[in-house]
């Protein structure tokens, strides 16, 4: 593993990742964190939206839509 | 206006009146929780606003076996976490801090079983509060179609509470629910192998009632141990904190400890009697973070527990078949496609808005024609005088002026209701979200600003989809801007009287549409500016959460689509009713006070001079005493309160190049823009009854406005007179309908007073660059 945190924003459609941890304000993180992406959770990147952003991921098996910048706070491994 | 947390709502214990037992209804969005609340209730239901706030207070009863209970809907939200007032209300209510209501008796959490495990999450926060639950366990038919396995009983068990199975869209509520309400399915048991029930005692309705009839009844249970350290520091804390003059309850003890900076956590600091008791109560929170999370984020770490204790509730209880790609997925394969979404998106966004602009134009036309023939033969039965005016063209006329909207906005609810429950809506945001930052807006935005060019209010009316309050008022604040269909009779009459009819491309292009589609291109440039400087300065914060679920594809449901209709089109008529009502009587007292005797001598003379004239046939006769009238209503409102505060105002709007009459004629259209229209054809005396659909009183009106000179014989109307009018009346806010919706939506009459100045200020500000800058290189 690299040295480098990557994040939920910088996977491609179709990759699939494990969350590591969720950073930022605390108001984000407990949205984020309410949504099911938390550490150990299983997260897959289905599809950006036209322009790029925003992104729907596949969480505790159902689809979600966030924007990249949110992404941003979801630190992630296991990209698979 | 402030965001600043407020005084603490004072009172902790119900009025002695309340009898009924309250059940407050919590859930995510797209569970279903509204259908179902509005099955329950039916169309027993009060709505209103939370003081202070833009939350949306609903409170319907249900009939239980023992007695009647109050249900309170709650706003959808995935966690109880608040930081704001608006996300705050929901745990004030649950503790009943909020004047007027007691703590619920029970609370009714409504879950979507084909996504139990993220659902959970705030049923885990409710079941914490020690109140009887009851957990609606819908849509367990879609959790069928997806191979989900659930055990109810069992889960029930687990949880401490009942789990009522039930499908609230169902057509035929009992069959189906009863369906999902066989009993409990165990793990190794085959979906095909259980019988579906036949009894129709056994509906899900009728248990979920039998369910909330044993809760009410029921003493408090003991709550749920989800993150037991953290429900015990928070209790140890709200005790020693406690003093005589004020409680602090160990709930929004755990909501300060675990929204850390937030709106809960000022709220519990503010209750601190001494700077010294703040300043304890500030290390406290935070000895207690570090104890419960040491280095971790404690949020991160009460979600951990959360989750693992939903987990582990749902073993063994929610058997997930392997995941069959569904049609949901291979919709949303065309509709948020990067080309075929778009295409897609455009279409549906053209049929909307096609429908709510042109479809509702007979009814309008019908609504306008019967208020009108109304407020005749009313005042033909009246006769004149000034009860008469009141009547005809103060009451009947407010009436109708409000009730003209009423097809726009329930085509538009119709669409939206549809667009919701069918799951668009969520694709529509997630397609336009970029688009929409750059007004420092979220996709969510965008549906209620397309309304508002048929009509700002249903386009405010559908902001209360938007999840966050700063998102919420700035949209409503700009929607206004959209030049809406009431600006067109304004546009049209100018434009065809002053704007030279020049074609260009061999006829494609004429510069009367080229002005037209400016001033609509002026209102979204402006809108889009506002809403940016307004996030800048007004509405400032970190940009909102844009997390949502994509709920499944559904058929949208005939009675849960009509429902809200139904109760869009009440509030509409009987709130924006009687605030419009009232302003359109001040500006008939207005403009029709005083009526100075020396007028109607004068006209009377004329009258009778008329009456003597013999070599005249009856059309004649008949224009001529149609002329007089007009003279004599002209002189009237000149004469008059308005008239003279025209004649007042005239220097302030001379920069934009307008006579009294000209402003006279926009203030005396507030409560309408059209209204400028039918005010300056009576000022211009061309008969007080324009329809600019009408070629034949247009073009007298065309003449009369081309025709109309100042004191010293200067033409009064030309190109950039017209244009500054125009301007005008795309940037202002002379909509006495709009100006209540803002005020119920927003729940202030700051709010509603500080749009209409803004857009007036805007309003004149760039209609006096129009004219100036034109006159300069036209004249």
């Amino acid at each position: 593993m690299s040295a480098t945190v990557t994040t939920l924003a910088a996977l491609r459609a179709g990759q699939s990742a494990t969350v590591r941890a969720v950073t930022g304000d605390s108001a984000i993180v407990q949205r984020i964190l309410a949504m099911g992406l938390l550490e150990g959770s299983d997260v897959r990147v289905i599809r950006f939206a036209p322009a790029g952003d925003p992104m729907e991921v596949e969480v505790l098996g159902y689809p979600l839509s966030l924007r990249k910048s949110e992404a941003a706070n979801v630190e992630v491994d296991h990209i698979r | 206006m402030s965001d600043a947390p407020g005084a603490t709502p004072a009172p902790q214990s119900a009025p002695a009146t309340y009898t009924r037992p309250v059940i407050a209804v919590v859930g995510n969005p797209n569970t279903g929780k509204s259908t179902l609340f509005s099955r329950l209730t039916g169309v027993r239901q009060k709505v209103g606003n939370y003081p202070g706030v833009t939350v949306e207070k609903k409170i319907g009863r249900i009939r239980l076996a023992e007695r009647d209970a109050d249900l309170v809907d709650l706003p959808g939200s995935y966690s109880l976490a608040a930081h704001s007032p608006d996300e705050m209300i929901a745990v004030d209510v649950l503790l009943g801090r909020v004047p007027g209501m007691k703590r619920p008796d029970a609370v009714l959490v409504v879950v979507d079983a084909s996504n139990l495990r993220r659902n959970l999450f705030l049923a885990s926060q409710v079941l914490e509060l020690g109140v009887p639950v009851v957990l609606a366990l819908n849509m367990v038919d879609v959790a069928d179609q997806r191979g989900i396995v659930l055990d109810p009983r069992q889960l029930g068990e687990r949880l401490g509470c009942a789990v009522v199975p039930i499908v609230a869209t169902a057509r035929d509520g009992k069959s189906k629910v009863q369906f999902a309400s066989r009993p409990a399915a165990l793990p190794d048991h085959q979906a095909s192998e259980v019988p579906a029930a036949t009894s129709t005692q056994l509906s899900g309705f009728d248990d979920l009632r039998t369910a909330l009839g044993d809760a009410v009844a029921a003493a408090n249970r003991a709550p749920a141990a989800v993150f037991p350290e953290l429900t015990a520091a928070a209790r140890e804390l709200a005790q020693t904190f406690s003093s005589a003059t004020h409680q602090l309850d160990p709930l929004e003890t755990e909501r300060a400890l675990l929204d850390v900076g937030s709106y809960s956590e000022e709220r519990l600091l503010a209750r601190a009697d001494t700077p010294d008791q703040r300043a304890a109560l500030v290390a406290a929170l935070e000895a207690t973070r570090n104890q419960l999370a040491g280095d971790k984020p404690i949020a991160a770490v009460e979600a951990a527990r959360r989750y693992q204790w939903i987990f582990k509730a749902l073993d063994g209880v929610e058997v997930r078949g392997e995941p069959r790609p569904g049609w949901s997925d291979r919709i949303d394969s065309v509709l948020t496609h990067p080309v075929l979404g778009l295409l897609s998106f455009v279409g549906i966004m053209f049929v909307v808005f096609q429908a709510v602009f042109t479809w509702s134009g007979p009814l309008m036309d019908l609504i306008d024609g019967a208020f009108g023939d109304l407020g005749q033969s009313v005042g033909a039965a009246l006769g004149e005088g000034a009860f008469s005016s009141l009547v005809e063209k103060g009451i009947i006329a407010g009436v109708g002026s409000v009730l003209i909207f009423l097809p726009q906005i329930l085509i538009l609810f119709l669409f939206i209701a549809i667009l919701e429950d069918s799951g668009y809506m969520a694709r529509a945001a997630f397609l336009t979200d970029r688009m929409m930052r750059l007004a420092g807006l979220s996709g969510q935005s965008f549906v209620p600003l397309l309304s508002s060019f048929a009509c700002a209010i249903p386009g405010i009316m559908a902001a209360r989809t938007i999840p966050d309050r700063k998102d919420r008022l700035t949209t409503i604040l700009v929607a206004p801007l959209m030049s809406c269909s009431a600006r067109l009779p304004v546009y049209t009459i100018l434009i065809s009287s002053f704007v030279p009819n020049q074609k260009y491309l061999g006829g494609w292009l004429s510069l009367q549409g080229l002005v037209m589609a400016a001033m609509y291109f002026v209102g979204i440039f402006t809108a889009m500016a506002a809403a940016v400087l307004i996030k800048r300065f007004m509405l400032r914060g970190p940009a909102p959460a844009f997390l949502m679920e994509m709920p499944p594809y559904r058929r949208p449901m005939l009675r849960a689509v009509a429902q809200r209709l139904w109760e869009r089109g009440g509030v509409f008529v009987r709130r924006a009713g009687t605030i419009i009502f009232a302003v359109v009587l001040v500006v008939w007292v207005l403009s029709y006070f005083p009526r100075p005797e020396h007028i109607a001598q004068q006209y009377e003379v004329e009258r009778e001079a008329l009456a003597q004239q013999t070599d005249l046939d009856d059309a004649a006769r008949a224009d001529a005493l149609a002329d007089i009238d007009h003279r004599e209503a002209r002189d009237y409102l000149e004469q008059s309160a308005f008239g003279r505060i025209g004649h007042f105002i005239e220097p302030l709007f001379r920069p934009l190049g307008w006579d009294w009459r000209i402003s006279a004629a926009a203030m005396a259209s507030f409560p309408a823009r059209e209204v400028v229209v039918a005010v300056l054809g009576t000022t211009f005396a061309v008969g007080d009854d324009i329809d600019v659909d009408d070629d034949d009183s247009a073009g007298t009106m065309r003449a009369a406005l081309q025709n109309a000179t100042w004191p010293d014989g200067r033409k009064l109307f030309n190109l950039p007179v017209a244009l500054s009018l125009m301007v005008f009346f795309a940037l202002c806010l002379q909509c006495g309908a709009t100006v209540a919706a803002i005020k119920r939506e927003a729940n202030s009459w700051g709010w509603a007073i500080f749009a209409w100045c803004y857009m007036t200020g805007l309003a004149w500000v760039a209609a006096c660059v129009v004219y100036q800058a034109s006159y300069a290189l036209l004249m």
